[in-house]
C-alpha cells in the first residue's frame, strides 16, 4: 500500500474541488509522479497504463473517494485530533491556550500520578470492578444462550428472549435511577430484607456494597443481549454432528460438551478478546451516576477520577496524563488478547 | 469465524419483504429444524434430561420475572402515593393509586422543553450519522477501491484507542461548540460498529444490479442514491434505529457541554432529578416537598423518558437483532 500521507492528501485535494475537475487535475499534478503535466496526451495513458497507481484509481473512482471525504474529515477532527491532543499530558495547558498546550514539561504529570495515592486507589478499584464484571458478565450469556437453546416452545423462547433483551435499550440514566430506587431505604431490596427480619441497609452509603450492586446491574442490563451472538452461532452447528455423536452413544450432556461447546467456541474466543480488551473501560457513565463521596473508597475508578480532576478541578494536563495511561493499557490489553487468541486457536479479531 | 450462515439469505432481502418471525435462534433457517428439532424426534429423553428441561423452563421464567421486575416496580411507584413508597410498601402493585404525580411532572414546562430537545437532538444527530455512515460504508464496501484497507484501518483503530475525556473536552471548547446543538450531534456521528454492519451489507449487494445501472448511465452517486439505498431499506432502518436509540438515551455529552437548562435533553433533566440538583420550585409547590424530590416524581419521569422506547420495542426488536447479526460477520 502507499504511504499513509499520500492517501490523505489526495483525498482531501479531490474533496476540496469536488465538481470542478480541471483544478483537481492540476492540484494532484503538484504531487510528484501522480500525473504527468497536461491532459492532452490521452494516448500516452494507454501506453504507460499501470492499473495499480493512485493516478489511475483516482481518475476511475473519484466519485467513490469523494464519498470518503466527509467521514474522513470527521474522523480526523473528532477522533484523531483528540488523540494528538493527548500531548498536553506532557505540556502545560492553561485555559484559553491552544488544544496542544503551551510549553513542554516532560514527565512532570506522569511522575505526579505515580506518586498520587488516590491514583493507585482508583487504579485498583478499576481493575477489581473490571475483573469482577468480566468474570461474571462473560460466562453468563453463554449459559443463558444454552438454556434458551434447550427450550422447545418457539413462542416461549421468543417471548423470553425479547424480555431479556429489553434492559439493553434503557438509557444509562434510567438504569442508574432504577438501581437507586431498588437500593434505597424503602426500596425492594430492603423490603426483602425486612421479610427476613434484617435491619434496613443504606446500600449506596456503604462502600462494601458498591461492587455487588454495580456487577448485578451490569448482569441485568447486558446478559440477555449478550446471548444473541451465541444463539446465532448455535443455529450454524450442523445437525449431522449431533446425529454422529448420538450414533457414537453420546447422551445429551456429552453432545453439549463435544458438539455444542466447540461449535460456539469461535464466538466465545472473539467475545472474550473484546471483553478482555475493554475490561479497563468500566462503565464510566454508570459509576458517575451511581457513586457519591461516601463510597469513593470502592466506587471511584480511573475514569471518574479523571473526570473530577479534569472537568471539576480544571487540572487538564494532569487528568490527561492519567487518561492516556488508561487508554494505553487498554490498547495493550486488546492487542495481547488478540495475539494470544491467534496463537492458541487461530480465532482472532483481525 | 462468526459467520452467520443462516442469515445470509436475508442480507440482500429486497425492501418490503416481510420479516421472518422469531428471534435469532429460530429465524432465518431456511431448511427449518435446526439441531433441536432433529434431535428431539430421534430418541426419547433420558429421565435426567427431562428433569433438566423442567428446571430449565422454570429458571427462565424466574430470569424473565427478575428482568421485568424493576420496570414493574417503577410503574407501580408512578401510580402510588408518596406515603406508601416511603414506608416501603410498594413493589409490583400501586398503593394509594393516583395520577397526580403525572399531572405535576407534565405541567412542568421545563420537562416538555427538555423532552422536545431530546427529540430534536435525536433527529438531527441521526440524520447526520446516517449520511456519514452510509457514504463511508458504501465507498469502503468496494473491494477494488485503492487504499480501502488503509481507510478501514483508520476507522477501526478508533474503536480501540480514543483521545479520552479531557482532550475531547478541550477540543469541543476550542471549536466553540459548548452550549450549542453541535456538541451533542457531531462528536459521535459515526459509530464504527454501525459502519462495519453497513459495509458488510453493501459488500453482499448484487454487483450485477450495480453494473446494469452503470451501463444505463448512472454515476456512482446515482447508483448509490437510486439503486443501492432504495434496495437497502431494511438495513438502513436498522441503522436508524441503532443510532436513534443511542442518541435518545445519551446524556453525558449534554451534561458535559451544556450548562443552560433550556438546552438540556430529558435525560439530563432526569439525571439532575436523581442527583437532587434540579430546581424543583416548579414541581409540587410547597417548599418541604421541593427540597426532597419524591420517589414517585422520579419514577414518573423515568417512565415518561423511556416510554417511547418501551412502546416501540416489541415492534422493532427484530431489526436490532438482525443488525447485530450482520455486524458479527467477519470480513
Amino acid at each position: 500500500m502507499e504511504p499513509d500521507q499520500d492517501g490523505e492528501d489526495t483525498v482531501t485535494a479531490i474533496g476540496e474541488t469536488e465538481g470542478a475537475t480541471a483544478p483537481t487535475t492540476r492540484r494532484i499534478g503538484a504531487v510528484p509522479n501522480l500525473r504527468p503535466p497536461g491532459r492532452r496526451g490521452r494516448g500516452g495513458y494507454a501506453g504507460t497504463n499501470d492499473t495499480n497507481t493512485w493516478r489511475h484509481a483516482l481518475r476511475k473512482d473519484w466519485r467513490l473517494y469523494s464519498l470518503l471525504v466527509l467521514p474522513v474529515v470527521f474522523l480526523l477532527i473528532f477522533r484523531y485530533l483528540p488523540m494528538a491532543g493527548n500531548v498536553i499530558a506532557f505540556r502545560r495547558f492553561r485555559p484559553g491556550s491552544s488544544i496542544f498546550g503551551d510549553e513542554w514539561v516532560g514527565f512532570h504529570y506522569i511522575e505526579m500520578f505515580i506518586h498520587d495515592p488516590t491514583f493507585w486507589r482508583v487504579f485498583w478499584n478499576t481493575v477489581i470492578l473490571g475483573g469482577l464484571t468480566l468474570a461474571v458478565c462473560f460466562p453468563l450469556p453463554i449459559v443463558l444462550a444454552l438454556m434458551f437453546n434447550e427450550l422447545r416452545s418457539t413462542v416461549f423462547k421468543r417471548v423470553a428472549q425479547s424480555i431479556s433483551y429489553l434492559p439493553h435499550f434503557m438509557s444509562i440514566v434510567i438504569v442508574a435511577g432504577i438501581v437507586l430506587q431498588l437500593t434505597s431505604l424503602n426500596g425492594t431490596l430492603n423490603q426483602v430484607l425486612g421479610v427476613f427480619g434484617v435491619e434496613r441497609i443504606a446500600f449506596m452509603q456503604q462502600p462494601e456494597w458498591f461492587r455487588a450492586i454495580y456487577v448485578s446491574s451490569e448482569v441485568w442490563q447486558t446478559v440477555g443481549w449478550g446471548t444473541i451472538l451465541y444463539l446465532a452461532a448455535l443455529t450454524t452447528i450442523d445437525p449431522q454432528l449431533y446425529e454422529a455423536a448420538r450414533i457414537d452413544g453420546a447422551n445429551r450432556w456429552k453432545q453439549m460438551w463435544h458438539v455444542t461447546i466447540p461449535g460456539i467456541m469461535p464466538t466465545m474466543v472473539v467475545l472474550l478478546i473484546l471483553n478482555v480488551g475493554t475490561f479497563m473501560a468500566v462503565g464510566f457513565e454508570k459509576v458517575l451516576l451511581l457513586y457519591n463521596p461516601l463510597i469513593y473508597e470502592t466506587a471511584d475508578i480511573i475514569a471518574t477520577y479523571v473526570y473530577r480532576v479534569g472537568i471539576t478541578s480544571s487540572n487538564f494536563s494532569y487528568a490527561t496524563a492519567i487518561g492516556l495511561f488508561e487508554a494505553i493499557i487498554g490498547l495493550i490489553l486488546i492487542l495481547s488478547a488478540n495475539g494470544i487468541a491467534r496463537k492458541l486457536g487461530g480465532n482472532s479479531l483481525w | 469465524m462468526v459467520t452467520i450462515n443462516a442469515q445470509a439469505p436475508e442480507r440482500v432481502r429486497p425492501a418490503g419483504t416481510g420479516v421472518p418471525p422469531g428471534g435469532p435462534g429460530s429465524s432465518g433457517v431456511p431448511g427449518g429444524g435446526g439441531p433441536r428439532g432433529s434431535r428431539s424426534t430421534a430418541i426419547r429423553d433420558s429421565r435426567s434430561y427431562s428433569v433438566f428441561r423442567v428446571v430449565n423452563g422454570v429458571l427462565i421464567v424466574v430470569i424473565c420475572a427478575v428482568t421485568l421486575y424493576p420496570f414493574v416496580n417503577i410503574i407501580a411507584q408512578s401510580f402510588s402515593s408518596e406515603g406508601y413508597i416511603n414506608s416501603g410498601q410498594v413493589n409490583i402493585i400501586p398503593r394509594g393509586f393516583n395520577v397526580t404525580t403525572f399531572e405535576v411532572v407534565m405541567s412542568d414546562a421545563m420537562f416538555w422543553r427538555n423532552y422536545a430537545n431530546t427529540v430534536i437532538y435525536t433527529v438531527v444527530a441521526t440524520a447526520i450519522a446516517m449520511v456519514l455512515t452510509t457514504s463511508f460504508a458504501y465507498a469502503l464496501s468496494k473491494r477494488h477501491l485503492k487504499g480501502r484497507g488503509f481507510f478501514i484501518g483508520v476507522a477501526v483503530f478508533t474503536m480501540f484507542f480514543n483521545g479520552g475525556l479531557i482532550p475531547n473536552y478541550v477540543l469541543i471548547n476550542a471549536l466553540g461548540m459548548t452550549n450549542t446543538i453541535w456538541a451533542i450531534v457531531l462528536p459521535n456521528a459515526i459509530s464504527i460498529f454501525n459502519l462495519l454492519v453497513m459495509k458488510a451489507f453493501f459488500e453482499n449487494f448484487s454487483t450485477e444490479l450495480e453494473e446494469a445501472a452503470q451501463i444505463d448511465g448512472l454515476t456512482t452517486y446515482g447508483i448509490l442514491w437510486r439503486v443501492v439505498i432504495p434496495l437497502s431499506k431494511a438495513v438502513i432502518a436498522t441503522m436508524i434505529l441503532f443510532y436513534a436509540v443511542s442518541f435518545w438515551n445519551a446524556w453525558f455529552q449534554a451534561f458535559l457541554y451544556l450548562d443552560r437548562r433550556e438546552l438540556y435533553p430529558v435525560t439530563v433533566y432526569l439525571r439532575n432529578l436523581l442527583a437532587g440538583a434540579t430546581g424543583t420550585e416548579q414541581l409540587g409547590g410547597e417548599s418541604a416537598e421541593a427540597t426532597q424530590i419524591a420517589s414517585n416524581v422520579r419514577a414518573v419521569t423515568m417512565l415518561l423518558t423511556t416510554l417511547p422506547i418501551i412502546c416501540l420495542y416489541p415492534f422493532l426488536q427484530k431489526y436490532f437483532v438482525r443488525g447485530i447479526m450482520l455486524g458479527s460477520v467477519k470480513q
